[in-house]
C-alpha cells in the first residue's frame, strides 16, 4: 500500500536522524553556472573532493546567448560559466561545454539523453528539476547548501514531505495542450496549493500525454508550490528512454524495464491529498497577473473586482497594475510585442512542431520580436531534421540556439521596461523576462497563434 | 554566511506585507550572475527592485525606505521580518537567502513558506517561523501601528512572542535543525561524519 512516492523515498534512505530529517541517497546531481560556484567554494573551504563525480552531470544554460555561442560579451556572466568549466575540471566532473552538441537547457538535456531515469532520485540547484519526475523519478530543485551537501556525500538532509494525487480525467480539447492543464491546476490549486506536498499526476489525461507532454506538466508542479512531480512510467516512458545515449542497453535494458514496472502507487495507496479534474473543463489558457496562478481560459474575462476575495483584492489590483490590465478586461485580442517559445517548459522538439503547425504558410506580425529557443542542440538537430526550421523560416521567424534565453533575465535576450511578452516559459512574476517587463504565459500553440496576428490569439480561431 | 548561534532574539520588525513574495522580488535574477559570497554584496540586492527605482533612487513609499523602518538591522533592532503567506515562493535561489542574512536579518515570521526557500534561509541560519495567519495579521496591525513593536523568538521553548500584547504562539522545528541552529552547525559537517552509513548503503 505504497505512494509511487514511498517506493522511491523508501529505496533510497540512509538513515533516519533522529528527531529530525531523512538522510536521502542521491542518484543524480545537476549543476549549472549559476547556483553551484559558492558550493564549490565550500568544498574548498573544507578541503573535501566530491564524494561520486561520476553521478554529477554540469552544464551551463542560464547566461547562455541564443544569438551567438562564441563568447559572452557579460563580463559577470562569463565569469560564471567559465567558473563553472573551471570547477568541473578541478572537481572530475563531467561537463557539457556551451556551444557544444551535448548542451542545453538541463532539465531538457537530462531526461533526452536518460541520465534521468525511473526510479532515481535527482537533484539541482534549480526549482524547475521537478521535470525529471515526469519519467517516475523523484526529482526536487534545492539550495546552493543543499548542492554542496550533494557533492560531498552524495546524499541530502530533508524531511519527508506528504503526498498529493492530482488526477485528470478524460479527452482535452482541441488546441488544448499540457501546458494548458498545468495552468488550469495552478489556478484551481492557487501558486501554494501543493506546498508541503509531492505530486503524483495520474489519470487517463497524463497517461495518454506524450513524454514531451508530461515533462511539462511535471516541470510546472513548483508553480503549484510543489517541489516534486511525478508521473509513474509505463510503455510511453520506455518507449521513450529506450535507446538515448545514457540509457541501460541490451540486457540491462529488459532487466531496469522489469524494475520501474514496479514503479506505481498501488491501488490501495493513501495520499494526504487527492484532487480530480476533467479534461474537458480545459481550454487553452493565458495568465494575467504577477503569478503563474493568476489564468483565465483564452476567451474569458480577468475577473471582475466583486469576484475577489476581499482580503485578496489589494494584491489583485496592484498585479493588474503592473501587468496595465483591468478587471473584468477580455484580453484575446490585446498587442503583444514579444513572443518567446523556448525554456524548460515548452523547448522540446513536440512544441516546436505544434508552434510550427500553427504559422506554416502565414507570415509573423511586424510588429512582434519573436525568440524561438530549443532547449538543447539535440532538439535544435531534430528541428532541422524534419524540416521544421525551413517551415519557420518561411514564416518569417529565426531559429536561435540552445540557452535558457528570455525565460530570466540573465541573458541579451530581455524583454524591455513595459513591454508585453507572450511566453511558453513558467513565470510571469514581475520582472521576470526584464525589469518592467509584463509576462502572459501560454502554450506553444497561443504563443504561435499570437505571434502571426500580433495580438493574444485563440490558436481555435485562427 | 556567518554562523551565529541561536538562542533568543528579541528586535523591532520590519512589516512586509506582500503574499507570494517570490524570490525574483528577494532578489532580482541580474544578481545571481555573480560567484562571490560575500554578505554585503547580497544584501544590498536584498528586495532591491521594489526598494529602488530604475535611476537607482530610493522608492520613498516602499516600507524597508520609511523612516521608522530603514533603520540597518543590529542587535535588537530590525532583526525580524514579518513577510505575507507563502514567502519565497519561486526559483531556487539561495542568493535570497543570502539577500535576507547579508542585510542582517536573522528571522523571518509567516504564515507560510515555500519548501526550498525555507530550508535556504534555515541553512543560512536565518530561522524561518511559521504562524497563525491570525498572529501574522496581528504582528502586521501592531507593528505598523507601533513600530518600535518588539517581538521575541525564544528558540530553545520554541516560541514567539508579540511583546506589545503579550500573546505569544508555539512553532515547529525539528530537533536536528534546532541543536544545529542553537550551535551554530552545518548539515554538511554531519554529512561527512556519516560517511560510513553512506558507503554501506552503496554497497547494499
Amino acid at each position: 500500500m505504497k505512494t509511487l512516492f514511498d517506493k522511491i523515498w523508501d529505496a533510497h534512505v540512509v538513515q533516519n536522524v533522529q528527531d529530525g530529517p531523512t538522510q536521502l541517497y542521491i542518484d543524480r546531481l545537476y549543476c549549472h553556472e549559476v547556483t553551484t560556484p559558492q558550493a564549490f567554494d565550500t568544498l574548498r573551504d573544507k578541503n573535501i573532493s566530491v564524494f561520486r563525480p561520476e553521478q554529477v552531470v554540469a552544464m551551463p544554460d542560464h547566461n547562455t546567448p541564443s544569438d551567438q555561442q562564441e563568447r559572452i560579451d557579460d563580463p559577470i556572466g562569463r565569469k560564471q560559466v567559465e567558473t563553472l568549466a573551471k570547477n568541473c575540471a578541478e572537481f572530475g566532473i563531467r561537463h557539457f561545454a556551451m556551444g557544444t552538441k551535448d548542451n542545453g537547457i538541463i532539465h531538457v538535456v537530462g531526461p533526452e539523453k536518460a541520465l534521468s531515469l525511473p526510479g532515481m532520485t535527482i537533484v539541482c540547484g534549480d526549482s524547475h528539476t521537478s521535470t525529471h519526475g515526469a519519467v517516475g523519478a523523484i526529482a526536487m530543485g534545492i539550495g546552493t547548501s543543499e548542492v554542496a551537501q550533494v557533492l560531498a556525500s552524495q546524499t541530502i538532509l530533508q524531511s519527508k514531505p506528504k503526498t498529493m494525487r492530482i488526477n485528470i480525467e478524460g479527452i482535452l480539447p482541441e488546441g488544448t495542450t499540457a501546458k494548458d492543464v498545468a495552468l488550469y491546476i495552478m489556478a484551481q490549486l492557487t501558486t501554494s496549493g501543493a506546498t508541503g506536498y509531492a505530486v503524483e499526476y495520474a489519470g487517463s489525461t497524463v497517461r495518454n500525454m506524450s513524454m514531451e507532454g508530461r515533462l511539462t506538466l511535471s516541470n510546472l508542479s513548483i508553480e503549484m508550490g510543489s517541489r516534486a512531480g511525478l508521473i509513474a512510467p509505463d510503455e510511453t516512458t520506455f518507449a521513450y528512454l529506450k535507446g538515448r545515449e545514457y540509457a541501460p542497453k541490451g540486457e540491462a535494458w529488459d532487466k531496469a524495464v522489469e524494475e520501474w514496472k514496479k514503479l506505481y502507487s498501488d491501488d490501495d495507496a493513501v495520499f494526504d491529498k487527492e484532487v480530480t479534474y476533467r479534461a474537458e473543463d480545459i481550454a487553452p489558457r493565458i495568465t494575467y497577473g504577477t503569478n503563474p496562478g493568476a489564468g483565465i481560459a483564452i476567451d474569458e474575462c480577468i475577473p471582475a473586482l466583486e469576484d475577489i476575495a476581499e482580503d485578496e483584492r489589494q494584491q489583485f489590483l496592484s498585479m493588474l497594475e503592473y501587468m496595465q490590465f483591468e478587471p473584468g478586461q477580455k484580453l484575446e485580442g490585446t498587442p503583444v510585442d514579444y513572443c518567446f517559445l523556448g525554456a524548460c517548459t515548452n523547448g522540446r522538439i513536440e512544441d516546436f512542431r505544434a508552434f510550427a503547425s500553427v504559422v506554416k504558410g502565414k507570415k509573423k506580425a511586424e510588429n512582434v520580436v519573436a525568440w524561438l529557443v530549443p532547449g538543447s542542440w539535440l532538439v535544435r538537430q531534430q528541428i532541422i531534421d524534419e524540416g521544421i526550421d525551413k517551415i519557420l523560416e518561411e514564416a518569417g521567424f529565426e531559429l536561435r540556439l540552445p540557452s535558457c534565453s528570455s525565460c530570466l533575465a540573465m541573458n541579451p535576450d530581455k524583454v524591455p521596461a513595459g513591454k508585453l511578452s507572450i511566453s511558453t516559459s513558467n513565470r510571469n512574476f514581475v520582472g521576470r523576462q526584464g525589469p518592467g517587463a509584463r509576462t502572459i504565459l501560454a502554450s506553444p500553440l497561443v504563443v504561435a497563434a499570437s505571434a502571426i496576428t500580433g495580438v493574444v490569439t485563440d490558436p481555435r480561431k485562427l | 554566511m556567518a554562523k551565529q548561534k541561536f538562542d533568543i532574539i528579541q528586535s523591532t520588525c520590519i512589516p512586509i506585507q506582500i503574499d507570494n513574495c517570490n524570490t525574483d522580488l528577494i532578489i532580482p535574477a541580474r544578481y545571481l550572475a555573480s560567484t562571490t559570497r560575500d554578505p554585503k554584496f547580497f544584501g544590498d540586492a536584498f528586495m532591491h527592485d521594489l526598494r529602488f527605482d530604475a535611476e537607482g533612487n530610493a522608492v520613498a513609499d516602499f516600507v524597508m525606505n520609511k523612516a521608522e523602518y530603514s533603520e540597518e538591522p543590529k542587535k535588537g533592532v530590525h532583526e525580524i521580518i514579518i513577510g505575507g503567506q507563502n514567502w519565497g515562493s519561486g526559483s531556487s535561489r539561495e542568493h535570497a537567502a543570502w539577500a535576507i542574512a547579508g542585510y542582517g536579518v536573522r528571522v523571518v515570521i509567516s504564515s507560510s513558506f515555500a519548501d526550498i526557500h525555507r530550508n535556504n534561509l534555515l541553512n543560512c541560519f536565518v530561522l524561518p517561523v511559521i504562524v497563525s495567519k491570525e498572529f501574522q495579521q496581528e504582528l502586521f496591525e501592531t507593528v505598523l501601528a507601533n513600530p518600535q513593536t518588539e517581538v521575541k523568538v525564544d528558540v530553545p521553548n520554541q516560541t514567539v512572542t508579540n511583546m506589545a500584547t503579550g500573546h505569544s504562539e508555539s512553532f515547529e522545528i525539528n530537533g536536528y535543525k534546532k541543536y544545529c541552529l542553537m550551535n551554530a552547525l552545518d548539515d554538511i559537517d554531519f554529512l561527512l561524519e556519516n560517511k560510513g552509513k553512506i558507503e554501506e548503503y552503496e554497497h547494499k
